[in-house]
């Protein structure tokens, strides 16, 4: 078994434990207004680290290309209430239209 | 359905950059099936792919996935599923299904649990015969970037945290996780900046 199947069986065993024991937490751990405040928290923080990441970095180098313009674009839709696969879209055409012409 | 076909549609530039990494069609076929969490899959081709040790691999992969048992915590109480249905609601506990579910918040319990298995298996569907067409499609495809696929996830991410957004505080946040999350990428291994803002959600939320 090389290494790719490792990573990949691994990977996989890990990802479900995960998302399983997300479940079967005790749901009076929850009770507390802290921890729901984190709980309501954590995605805000993980999703803009996300946004941030994949814009401007390629693995562990920053960088600024045509992802910008898509980003840019994804927030002007956004600020305009456009709905979620407008603003999707918009981001990819522009993002593309830079990369392929500019 | 919107956020499905968006994000499924990524699933061709995962099965292409993952057999292009070295992964075989099979191998791209059962992340995409058993991982089914597209920041651990594509991290963990991504160190493969760069020629990092299948543990190295797996421990970035898994870090990303950390905020998926954080989902799981959000909607255990709202889902009360049991058994099978557990299984299948844990495997479909994912940012766009958590995303859409926590995005009907203000429609009631019945809404939120409507978004979340409608996205999670929408998204699951096509993620999976996206990722099978990317990779037998690798070649053929060439670069994800004229197509403009790079721009179109982080993108969806933006949509996903837009309406979370809702005072100075939550948008402060957003802003300070971000430039983080940007600041430590060159510093810490892949993936660690995005699960350490995690940390400082649990900081602020500790002190406010």
């Amino acid at each position: 078994m090389n290494s790719f199947w490792i990573a990949t069986i691994g990977t996989s065993v890990i990802a479900f434990a995960l998302k399983y024991s997300g479940h079967s937490v005790p749901e009076k751990w929850l009770s507390h207004p802290k921890i729901q405040r984190i709980n309501a928290l954590i995605p805000i923080a993980l999703l803009s680290a996300l946004v941030a990441v994949q814009s401007f970095s390629e693995k562990s180098t920053l960088m600024i290309d045509q992802r910008m313009v898509g980003l840019c674009v994804a927030i002007a839709a956004l600020m305009l209430k456009a709905p979620f696969p407008l603003v999707v879209l918009s981001a990819a055409i522009s993002s593309a239209a830079v990369y392929n012409w500019l | 359905m919107s956020v499905s076909l968006t994000v499924g549609a990524y699933g061709v530039a995962f099965g292409a950059a993952s057999v292009a990494n070295g992964f075989s069609v099979l191998q791209s076929c059962l992340l995409s099936l058993l991982t089914f969490s597209g920041a651990s899959q594509f991290a963990v081709i991504g160190v493969l792919g760069a020629g990092g040790s299948a543990i190295s691999g797996i421990a970035t992969a898994s870090l990303l996935g950390v905020r998926n048992a954080l989902y799981g915590v959000i909607m255990a109480p709202r889902l009360k599923v049991h058994g099978v249905k557990r299984v299948l609601a844990a495997q479909v506990t994912i940012d766009e299904s958590t995303g859409v579910a926590l995005g009907q918040e203000v429609r009631g319990t019945d809404e939120m649990k409507k978004g979340f298995w409608y996205t999670g298996i929408g998204v699951f569907v096509f993620w999976n015969l996206f990722t099978l067409a990317g990779a037998l499609g690798a070649q053929a495809m060439g670069d994800i970037r004229a197509f403009g696929l790079d721009s179109a996830v982080p993108a969806a991410f933006l949509g996903l945290v837009w309406p979370r957004l809702t005072g100075r505080f939550e948008r402060l946040l957003a802003v300070g996780c971000a430039f983080f999350a940007i600041a430590m990428t060159p510093i810490l291994p892949a993936g660690l900046p995005i699960i350490a803002t995690a940390f400082i959600a649990i900081a602020v939320g500790l002190k406010k």
